[in-house]
């Protein structure tokens, strides 16, 4: 027995919105210019939209952004430092990313938070790249007692091994816990663990976090775990 | 003589003295997680929470969506702060997609960003007040954030899923009228949750309740990478609207609310206060908006991202809200990873209730301003 | 026939079938009324458990809000046991970890129980139809009396479905 409500056209209005790139004639009284939008961007209508292509954006960004300073001193600190341990892989307005080995992962961080004053994670992500068999776990560092640092977010990234068949915490994708230097990536790394299948050694309590007790497939978030219909 | 027990079921020791409580999934104090507690008569001696009832993998989905397609499902883990967690998400596929987004839609970005904050913050006041037995408290706000729930449906056409912001801009310009409309809620809104002072924030109840339990020292809350109001509460002056000014937040006028206790009052009390200066942002974004001009910038059908990664942060009900999206020259992101300030604020809770009294728990679980669906994500 | 009564042998029977056959005709006479007595005190006092499985929670709580008020219709704001209560609103998304809890939950419940599958995702999987932790609907788990669409469900909607609840279980046998 289905309900239908009279007064819920602001949830067709939803449901409509929700499949923004089907071809949708959503009617929309308040902006006509929106619903134009909404045309432009949908994919059936792409010939339509090549002949006004100039009003468009590009792809990717066009010019460079000039490099800056005090962002530049930050790494500079870290390369003179540990030199061909770490490479340095960008840096822009606010953001930097280093990136280093997972046996001097350790080092490095200590660094980070005693020497240049980052005192927390934000997240710990992991990146599978399965063509060269690694994945890559990225940790976001920020600073809360540092004034200056306050913008900033230090990007520090590792490569582990990746075997094509996975057996989380027994095979070779393995790298020292971040939680002696880092105390906040303790639920991260956890996550980090039962999606990746990445084992920390060191970490206290690497056990399941999100899945259910059951999970008994290979860990979800890896390129090769394919959800149902893709 | 051993029985036959059900597959998947231990028995475990038990202890005279310790008990283990399942606080959830089905429990009024919980939300959708369950807290494993266990407690020495009535003193909790340990928590471990244990998250993921909700976990829908909204990360793994956004791989296989492009750009666009992924704005409906990642604005449902917290559908009553929408505009919020999908904001950083346009500031990264802006960036990304190289998007410049027009100056009035910045505006009505931030409009829209407040108004949900406030939407939020009531929703979680009103399940504070019933946590704590106090109806009265789950009545007012849940009546009162109706009003700015009408404004948002105004703007966007759906009550709770707006939808509302997209990579370029807003996806239409505000109804006519809006602005006085607007102007007059927020003025009835301030004086209604001045209200609130007296039945709840000066109210014995509460104050006996929350006053001192669960203390989370400076050192502590920077140590535990906590965010949003638990770090505010704690002490320290930490804003991502004021530290890292995204879109035009650096225009306008408003303070940061900070508070030295530490305790479940303070925490309970930030986010109130903040409601305040969410009504001097409106304002003031209000009177500098421009008031004409375009609202949305067109973007190519399928963008393609470059290969390229991004990490932007935003501010929201809950704390500092982060996108890294790492792209590879393809339609869908390569891959999505939403850092939430719900699923740092997890790592407190074995903290913060050991030792604590069992009744005091939901007092501390919901003053660290925690969404389990958001959490699990 | 009233011989029966008076031979010894056959009198326990005989007022057996005479019980028997008094019982039809007052169940007849009295069961309706009675059906419909039972049903009614059923109707207005639906007591939901309090089980919040996604975010449609927030919704649910809205209807219970000054300006929707569901109260107004019986549904009472339920925080009370699981014993005392007789309906269950599946508020979304039912991932792999919560399946088997929702059935737990619902098993400890009194009969007579009714469920409410409020939500895309608890009907069908909704937005997150391919998800791999996601459950596409609730069928397979509970039976469900009625359906709510809605991503997520406006509170109208919500109040809507447990009025067709409510005409659902006038019509029900009442014992």
């Amino acid at each position: 027995m289905h309900v239908t409500s009279g007064k819920n056209q602001a949830d067709e209005g939803c449901i409509a919105m929700s499949s923004e790139n089907e071809k949708d004639g959503q009617p929309s009284e308040t902006a006509v210019a929106s619903s134009e939008d909404d045309k432009s961007i949908s994919k059936d209508e792409t010939k339509s939209h090549e002949e006004k292509s100039t009003a468009l954006s590009s792809d990717t960004p066009v010019s460079q952004r000039p490099v800056p300073q005090f962002e530049k001193s930050i790494s500079d600190k870290i390369a003179s430092k540990f030199g061909s341990k770490v490479s340095v892989d960008y840096v822009r307005a606010n953001r930097i990313r280093v990136s280093t080995k997972k046996e001097d992962i350790s080092d490095v961080a200590y660094f980070i938070r005693d020497e240049l004053g980052y005192d927390h994670a934000e997240s710990v992500s992991g990146v599978d790249y399965p063509d060269s068999k690694e994945i890559e776990v990225v940790y976001h560092l920020g600073s809360y007692t540092d004034e200056k640092l306050a913008t900033q977010v230090l990007t520090l990234a590792t490569r582990v091994p990746r075997e094509e068949i996975p057996n989380p915490g027994k095979d070779s994708s393995r790298m020292t816990s971040l939680r002696e230097v880092f105390y906040s990536v303790e639920f991260h790394e956890r996550e980090c663990f039962e999606m990746f299948g990445v084992y920390f050694e060191g970490h206290p309590d690497n056990r399941r976090l999100l899945l259910p007790e059951d999970w008994a497939d290979i860990p979800p978030f890896r390129k090769d775990f394919k959800i149902k219909g893709r | 003589m051993t029985t036959q027990l059900p597959p998947g079921i231990q028995l475990e020791k038990v202890d005279d003295r310790i008990m283990t409580l399942n606080v959830g999934p089905q429990h009024p104090g919980s939300g959708h997680m369950r807290l494993i507690i266990k407690v020495d008569g009535d003193y909790i001696v340990s928590c471990d929470p244990d998250p993921g009832y909700v976990h829908r993998g909204e990360e793994k989905m956004a791989e296989y969506r492009n750009y666009i397609q992924n704005i409906p499902h990642l604005e449902r883990p917290v559908i009553h702060d929408s505009s919020n967690i999908l904001y950083p998400y346009c500031l990264a596929t802006e960036e990304l997609l190289g998007i410049e987004v027009p100056e009035r839609a910045k505006y009505i970005r931030v409009i829209a960003a407040e108004l949900n904050r406030c939407i939020y913050t009531l929703y979680w006041l009103a399940i504070y007040g019933i946590f704590l037995g106090h109806s009265t408290m789950f009545m007012w706000p849940a009546g009162d954030r109706e009003l700015f729930i009408d404004l948002l449906e105004a703007m966007s056409g759906a009550r709770v899923t707006h939808a509302y912001l997209v990579p370029g801009g807003v996806r239409n310009d505000l109804p006519a009228n809006f602005e006085e409309r607007c102007l007059r809620q927020v003025d009835y809104f301030e004086k209604r949750i001045k209200e609130y002072q007296a039945i709840f924030y000066k109210n014995p109840l509460l104050i006996s309740r929350t006053e001192g339990t669960g203390v989370l020292s400076r050192t502590d809350a920077i140590r535990l990478g906590t965010t949003g109001s638990v770090l505010r509460a704690s002490g320290v002056n930490f804003d991502i609207r004021k530290k890292e000014p995204y879109d035009v937040y650096e225009n306008l006028d408003f303070e940061t609310v900070v508070m030295k206790e530490g305790d479940s009052y303070a925490r309970s009390y930030v986010p109130y206060l903040e409601m305040f200066e969410s009504c001097r942002i409106i304002r003031d974004a209000i009177r500098k908006m421009p008031k004409s001009g375009s609202v949305r910038t067109k973007l190519k059908p399928n963008p393609k991202g470059g290969n390229d990664e991004v990490y932007k942060r935003v501010e929201s009900g809950r704390g500092a809200l982060g996108y890294y999206i790492v792209s590879n020259n393809r339609p869908e992101p390569y891959r999505v990873k939403i850092s939430v300030g719900s699923f740092r604020n997890l790592i407190c809770m074995p903290y913060l209730l050991k030792g604590e009294l069992l009744g005091n728990m939901p007092a501390v679980y919901w003053s660290l301003n925690y969404w389990p669906v958001e959490a699990d994500r | 026939m009233l011989k029966e009564f008076f031979n010894q042998e056959t009198a326990p029977h005989a007022t057996n079938v005479l019980v028997g056959k008094l019982g039809d005709i007052l169940v007849r006479a009295v069961g309706k009324p009675l059906d419909y007595a039972i049903n009614w005190g059923r109707i207005w006092s639906l007591w939901p458990v309090h089980l919040e499985t996604a975010c449609c929670s927030v919704e649910f709580g809205a209807a219970s809000s000054p300006r929707y008020d569901v109260e107004r219709f019986g549904i009472i704001e339920a925080f009370g046991s699981l014993r005392q209560c007789d309906l269950i609103v599946v508020m979304g998304t039912i991932t792999r970890k919560m399946a088997p809890r929702l059935r737990m939950v619902y098993d400890q419940m009194p009969d007579p129980k009714y469920v409410i599958a409020m939500g895309a995702c608890a009907i069908t999987g909704g937005l997150y139809f391919d998800s791999y932790n996601v459950l596409p609907g609730i069928d397979g788990v509970l039976p469900v009396d009625i359906y709510v669409p809605g991503c997520p469900p406006r509170p109208e909607t919500l109040i809507q479905g447990c009025m067709l609840l409510q005409e659902k279980i006038k019509r029900m046998k009442g014992a």
